[in-house]
């Protein structure tokens, strides 16, 4: 496989959230904006690269009787590191992410690629695998949260598009819908049928 | 066992399990040990300038260093924390940091602001969990709704909604939250009246 499908494989053919359904919780969770679904994007993205490059580093050194519970240490010690980075430094964020960021921990996606990809390949291969399936995780939540914050709020990355009419206090009637569950299951559902029309249609 | 082809696999023998688990936790429990050392005053620092921030914003103008002068009181199983604000050390406000149960999704935490004589002088909401579009309004950034509150003084404007008899327009479509609102700031101002004013 070259390494340019290897890249491409986690934004197109094997997407994460689209194509493969993995880690629908803080999918379903925290897109109620663009702005959190690419937040949470990017902090998967890094505890998939780094645990993917350390993983295939060390994966001749660990009995395969032990890997699960040291595949799990090692995503908690960067899902706990990106925690704490971002409560210091972006602490708006981590408060609309809240209990989502620690739960990263059990996204399947970041120890099913561990156990299925990089405890089996090289540790290029293994980055580059991680920066693709990261990436189609983080395309995937900003455009869930982008439909949702555009149907929900009438705004995108907190712009206010004017979409909507307005009260007469001044504020948007919008569909709230969309920024509550129900709302996630809908848009998911649908950008899911469009996605598999054109996977379909390159097939 | 799986065996997987053409990779030397440390054998599954108990001293290696032994030894490798306590190597990957080691080196993990010392890499976050040492991040979080480094973390530590940044994390304090942004909390301590939420508080301010909040309190900031609920009392009138001050010269004193917000949250250098605290007390707490226990009441309905949690604690209200007093911030008094003084200007030339005079008192001008105290910020109230108080919280309800009764929120539409449960807990919501405010800071109210009392002057002196026990006016609410603003309002500011730390933490909810209300309705996007309906009981979120009760912050300021959505909605102006909790204005509403600003300059009144509890002693004859009654924190219930008009639902309920009292004189606070509830949010459209969201009584429960704006009871809970209520809720809050009459523990606020109960507690601030009974004791809370030093």
């Amino acid at each position: 496989m070259s390494q340019w499908k290897n890249f491409s494989k986690g934004i197109f053919k094997e997407n994460a959230v689209f194509v493969l359904f993995l880690g629908l919780c803080p999918t379903l969770g925290v897109t109620s904006s663009a702005i959190n679904g690419l937040g949470m994007g990017l902090a998967t993205t890094f505890v998939l690269v780094m645990s993917n490059l350390v993983v295939s580093i060390v994966k001749s050194q660990i009995p395969d009787k032990v890997r699960i519970p040291s595949f799990i240490v090692i995503i908690a010690s960067f899902v706990t590191m990106v925690e704490l980075v971002m409560q210091a430094y972006i602490p708006a964020l981590f408060e609309q992410l809240g209990l989502f960021i620690p739960l990263i921990v059990v996204n399947c996606l970041v120890l099913g690629r561990s156990e299925a990809f990089a405890s089996k390949n090289s540790v290029l291969s293994s980055i580059i695998d991680g920066v693709g399936m990261g990436l189609g995780f983080s395309i995937a939540l900003t455009i869930l949260g982008g439909v949702r914050e555009i149907l929900g709020s009438g705004t995108i990355f907190g712009f206010n598009l004017h979409m909507f009419p307005v009260d007469e206090e001044g504020n948007p009637i919008t569909m709230i819908v969309f920024v509550l569950a129900p709302g996630a299951f809908i848009a998911l559902g649908y950008l899911i049928v469009l996605i598999n029309k054109i996977n379909k249609k390159n097939a | 066992m799986e065996r997987r082809l053409n990779m030397a696999k440390k054998e599954s023998s108990f001293l290696n399990m032994v030894l490798t688990l306590f190597m990957v936790t080691f080196i993990a429990s010392a890499a976050l040990g040492y991040l979080y050392e480094l973390t530590k005053g940044p994390i304090a620092a942004s909390k301590l300038a939420k508080l301010n921030n909040a309190i900031t914003q609920v009392v009138p103008e001050f010269d004193t260093i917000p949250g250098s002068e605290i007390y707490k009181m226990g009441i309905d199983g949690d604690t209200l924390v007093f911030y008094p604000a003084r200007k030339n050390g005079e008192l001008v406000g105290t910020a109230v940091s108080t919280f309800t149960n009764n929120g539409f999704s449960g807990y919501i935490k405010l800071m109210v602001g009392f002057l002196p004589d026990g006016t609410i002088h603003n309002i500011s909401v730390l933490e909810h969990e209300e309705t996007p579009g309906l009981g979120d309004k009760m912050q300021k950034n959505k909605s102006k709704w909790s204005i509403q509150f600003n300059g009144k003084n509890p002693a004859d404007f009654k924190l219930k909604v008009t639902k309920d008899r009292g004189d606070v327009d509830a949010i459209t479509a969201s009584t429960i939250s704006s009871r809970a609102f209520c809720d809050a700031v009459d523990r606020a101002y109960k507690a601030y009246m009974e004791g809370g004013k030093k």
